[in-house]
């Protein structure tokens, strides 16, 4: 058994892109080998900034044989067709094997073919593998015409010991590589992976991306803990930094006091995106502390002084700016900001943004209600909440939105529910995000994201497939979810016009919410089709309502009795549809209690006026289950009825009082949903 | 102005410590364009030149001008007015990046003491059209140069590709002297009563053109300008036989009053992309022209076999 081990050594990869190029190289060459009939034991990829690496063990040394049978033409088919089959395999007549089927006998080639030694087989697929690796972003270089992310500098590929010999683009694969950038640029070379990773560490470079996660979080915690401070976890941002360095050192800086009077947020922001530092925290308050983490890609020998130096340096030029951004901001009051919103579009067809702040305003206000919220408040709020934008912050770091407009809000000596609204009325970003907590931040949140679907829903601008570029199923889901988890009460028909949408649109933005509802739903492990028996109710636009309906009807059908019901709900509806198209009429009504000839159509008769009466009364309290309840009661009945009852009897008006009471069944359950839409 | 070593690290040593680099590289030192420009990338050396088959090495000082990065003199770190040094290797070398981390080494920073990264920066100029990977380069933290494979210019392929380098010079200079304020960089290198500042030299010049790129500028006359310019680049394109070069001004004078439109305010997001969009189509057939021509290598000398 023998070892593959593949390098493409390259200038610096960038980091949000290496671990899935790691795995599509993983999964690209196991894949290739996979189609030649070859297998591995085991394979791992590595990346770091400059190479891509991997080794699988346990390759055999070549492809076994392997014979191909191909069905030829039948014995005494025409010349022609003989003679392309002959060709197309490469044998003769003689070497062909007769076989007979049913029909009678044809021709069968059967191809030896000599398994390949494995480093010509990787010698045909690594090189192929480079030339359509799935890069997010390629380029070319220098006189070359072979894509990759960033020039490719060098092959290693060693099978079993041994350079297998491919060209790609000019690069000839060999043994060699490099170390790290500045700590060991020297080149070395290596047959095997034991070998290549034990000389990668002595130049200085940590193969494994996981690696140089632990290590840059255990020395970061150990600063960290030395100072009496905590390190504010970040993940996302330890692998980032993962994937800038070959060899992390991790240093401690210093913020200047003078720093901390800007808001956190903005502080951590920077430090973040601009700079890749990690961010401490004072483990007793909680509060941001003034210090940094900067992870550094060399071992430098004045024990970091220079680089510590710079970076502070760089961090106090950017928290200068943004601090001049934030005193500036401070002097004007949020209103101050409106008039800059009449120049700033929101869409070309939807008008400016001070024209959507008016309505989402507007639109607060009428929700105020909904919301549990203070009218007036709502439509200040709304009427503020993205007065931010076009704060000098805002343009300079646009991911505190909202967060300095409640700073702002606050400065101002506005209501600490207004800020808060103007803060969490982005809210919720994702599936996963928390909904606005108050009334206030609800109104707003749902006004912004009524009006934007309201206006694109206007204007013809719907999410068609995987196409949604203005995140209109996110807002929607966003309203569900506000709805859902508020326990808000708006019938979605009467907010829509609220917000100003026409009616046939309308229409079509509530079975958007449909279709939203459901997908929502199934995320929670609800079924579709209950869902859908819900909606073919018809006039159904209270989210809350609906959701409590299919929920009992879930619980409903759960039981036995349920699924008997439902049983003998369709059996009645099938025999319903089948007699109405032969009659060409539509059976709906009450049956008349002197026509009835058998017990089991008095009992249900009776039962369904009972339970259709008290299943009435708790749809109207909203109370689905115990109408559920109510019209379990019919179980036995209708049972009874199909075992006793022929409905098609000879006598055409008792077949149709028969049939009229099996309408009542329908009629009865259809209170609270559609049954028939229900699977099963 | 000197480091330990003895090293001149003033801001025009700075210049003539690149030039000596580069030009001993091989690049031919050319001198920065006599247009106002936003970047290094729009001195023709390095658009209509990236253009073609043709081998191109050049480097060059280019005043950049940003009016919306005016500060009226008050920040120490922005600019309207900047320097860029500007490198453009093409086809792009295979030990480029040892070159420029060299080139750092010669003005004196040490890979060995400073956290040097090459970190993802993807580049694109809507107005010419253009667009390239590579890095951003930071020192310890710094972003001190700009690192670009050119993937297309005016809309065509760079084939071969060309490597540009484009350094910060004051940000680079502030980081070498150790200086927190851009206006206290030493220009001259000397002291005393012969020192001269950056301030010195463009204090003044800040105040007055964040004014004019702000509040004073005519918008009326520069929406003329832009249209007039516009119209020349078109015509010149037109002319028998076509004047890529001339037309080529007419593009960079556009844009750069789009830029002082933009400053004033007087362009919305809308228009915005509109003004963007015509001043691309002026590059791209500056492009196309100066592909037609035998400088450009793409197509034969007159009369040549």
């Amino acid at each position: 058994m023998a070892e593959l081990l593949l390098e493409l050594f390259s200038e610096e990869i960038p980091a949000r892109m290496q671990a899935k190029a790691a795995a599509d190289l993983q999964k690209l060459v196991s894949e290739a080998l996979a189609s030649n009939d070859v297998f591995g034991e085991a394979a791992k990829a590595f990346v770091t900034p400059r190479r891509l690496a991997l080794c699988i063990t346990g390759l055999p040394t070549a492809q076994a044989d392997r014979k191909e049978e191909r069905k030829g033409p039948r014995v005494g088919a025409p010349e022609k067709a003989l003679a392309g089959f002959l060709k197309s395999t490469g044998l003769t007549i003689e070497q062909c094997e007769q076989r007979d089927d049913k029909k009678g006998s044809f021709y069968v080639a059967v191809i030896e073919k000599k398994g390949q030694p494995l480093p010509d087989l990787i010698a045909q697929i690594v090189p192929q593998v480079i030339r359509n690796f799935p890069w997010s972003k390629s380029m070319r270089w220098g006189n070359g015409s072979l894509r990759w992310v960033r020039p490719l500098q060098s092959i290693l590929c060693v099978f079993d010991g041994e350079i297998v010999p491919f060209e790609v683009d000019g690069i000839a694969a060999g043994d060699s590589s490099k170390g790290h950038r500045f700590l060991a640029p020297q080149s070395f070379n290596a047959r095997s992976f034991e070998d290549y990773a034990e000389k990668l560490s002595t130049h200085r470079v940590m193969l494994d991306a996981e690696d140089r996660a632990q290590h840059i979080w255990a020395d970061a915690q150990s600063l960290a803990q030395a100072q009496g401070l905590e390190l504010i976890d970040d993940q996302a941002l330890l692998k980032e930094v993962s994937g800038l360095i070959e060899w992390p050192t991790v240093f401690m800086g210093k913020i200047d006091d003078e720093f901390m009077g800007v808001p956190q947020e903005v502080l951590t922001s920077t430090m973040r995106a601009n700079q890749k530092y990690f961010a401490l925290k004072d483990p007793k308050t909680g509060a941001l502390a003034p210090r940094f983490i900067v992870v550094s890609n060399i071992d430098p020998d004045d024990a970091g002084a220079a680089v510590v130096n710079g970076n502070e340096r760089v961090l106090r030029a950017r928290f200068s700016d943004a601090r001049f951004l934030w005193d500036e901001d401070k002097k004007n009051r949020l209103e101050d900001y409106l008039p800059k919103l009449e120049k700033v579009v929101f869409h070309a067809k939807l008008g400016t943004v001070a024209e959507k702040t008016s309505r989402i305003s507007k639109l607060a206000g009428a929700l105020a209600s909904i919301t549990n919220a203070d009218k007036s408040l709502a439509e200040q709020a709304g009427a503020l909440c993205k007065a931010d934008l076009v704060s000098g912050m805002v343009f300079e770091f646009p991911e505190l939105q909202g967060l300095m407009g409640q700073y702002y809000a606050k400065n101002d000596g506005l209501d600490e529910q207004l800020a808060e609204a103007i803060a969490q009325h982005y809210q919720p970003q994702g599936p996963s995000d928390d909904v606005p907590a108050g009334g206030v931040a609800q109104a707003v949140s749902l006004a912004d994201k009524l009006d934007t679907l309201i206006g694109f829903w206007s204007i013809d601008e719907k999410p068609t497939g995987s196409k949604d570029p203005y995140a209109l199923r996110r807002a929607a889901l966003g309203v569900i979810r506000m709805i859902l988890e508020g326990n808000l009460r708006a019938p979605l028909l009467e907010v829509f016009a609220k917000a100003g949408g026409a009616e046939k649109a309308n229409a079509d933005l509530l079975s958007f919410f449909g279709d939203r509802l459901k997908v929502h739903l199934r995320d929670k492990g609800t079924r579709h089709d209950l869902v859908d028996a819900v909606f073919a109710l018809g006039g159904q636009d209270d989210l809350v309502l609906i959701v409590k309906r299919v929920e009992a009807l879930s619980g409903f059908l759960a039981t036995d009795d349920g699924k008997n019901l439902l049983a003998g709900y369709k059996r009645a509806v099938n025999i319903l549809r089948a007699e109405e198209k032969k009659d060409g009429a539509a059976y709906q009504g009450t049956a008349d209690a002197n026509l009835f000839a058998e017990d089991a159509e008095r009992a249900l008769f009776a039962q369904i006026d009972e339970a259709s009466r008290e299943a009435g009364a708790a749809v109207s309290s909203e109370d689905f289950a115990a109408a559920m309840t109510a019209l379990a009661k019919l179980r036995a009945p209708v049972d009874r009825f199909f075992e006793d009852v022929v409905v098609n009897a000879e006598d055409a008006s008792v077949r149709k009082n028969r049939l009229l009471l099996l309408s009542q069944i329908r009629s009865a359950l259809g209170q609270v949903a559609n049954f028939s839409k229900v699977e099963g | 102005m000197a480091t330990a070593t003895g090293q001149d690290t003033s801001f025009q040593n700075l210049i003539l410590t690149l030039q000596r680099y580069w030009s001993d590289y091989g690049c031919t030192l050319l001198q920065p364009y006599d247009i106002e420009m936003g970047a290094g990338t729009f001195h023709p050396a390095t658009t209509l030149r990236a253009l073609g088959p043709k081998p191109w090495n050049a480097a060059y000082v280019q005043p950049s001008r940003r009016p919306t990065d005016g500060r009226y003199g008050t920040n120490p770190n922005r600019f309207q007015h900047y320097y860029q040094f500007q490198v453009i290797l093409k086809p792009s070398p295979e030990n480029i990046q040892e070159l420029y981390l060299n080139s750092l080494y010669a003005l004196g920073i040490d890979p060995s003491k400073h956290d040097i990264r090459f970190v993802e920066d993807d580049w694109e100029s809507p107005t010419l059209g253009a667009w390239g990977l590579g890095w951003e380069v930071w020192c310890d933290g710094m972003e001190v140069s700009q690192f670009t494979y050119f993937q297309q210019v005016g809309g065509f392929d760079c084939a071969p590709v060309a490597g540009e380098l484009t350094y910060g010079l004051e940000r680079l200079a502030m980081y070498i002297q150790g200086v927190d304020d851009g206006y206290e960089l030493n220009f001259n290198g000397k002291e005393g009563d012969k020192k001269v500042t950056y301030g010195d030299v463009f204090k003044q010049n800040e105040f007055e053109y964040s004014h004019y790129n702000f509040n004073a500028a005519n918008t009326d006359m520069l929406f003329q300008h832009f249209k007039d310019a516009e119209a020349e680049c078109m015509s010149l394109l037109e002319n028998d036989p076509p004047l890529a070069m001339p037309a080529y001004d007419q593009c960079i004078k556009a844009s750069h009053n789009f830029n002082l439109l933009d400053a004033r305010g007087v362009i919305s997001v809308t228009e915005r992309q509109a003004y963007i969009g015509r001043v691309r189509t002026l590059a791209k057939a500056c492009c196309a022209a100066w592909l037609n021509t035998p400088a450009s290598g793409a197509v034969a000398e007159e009369g040549a076999e």
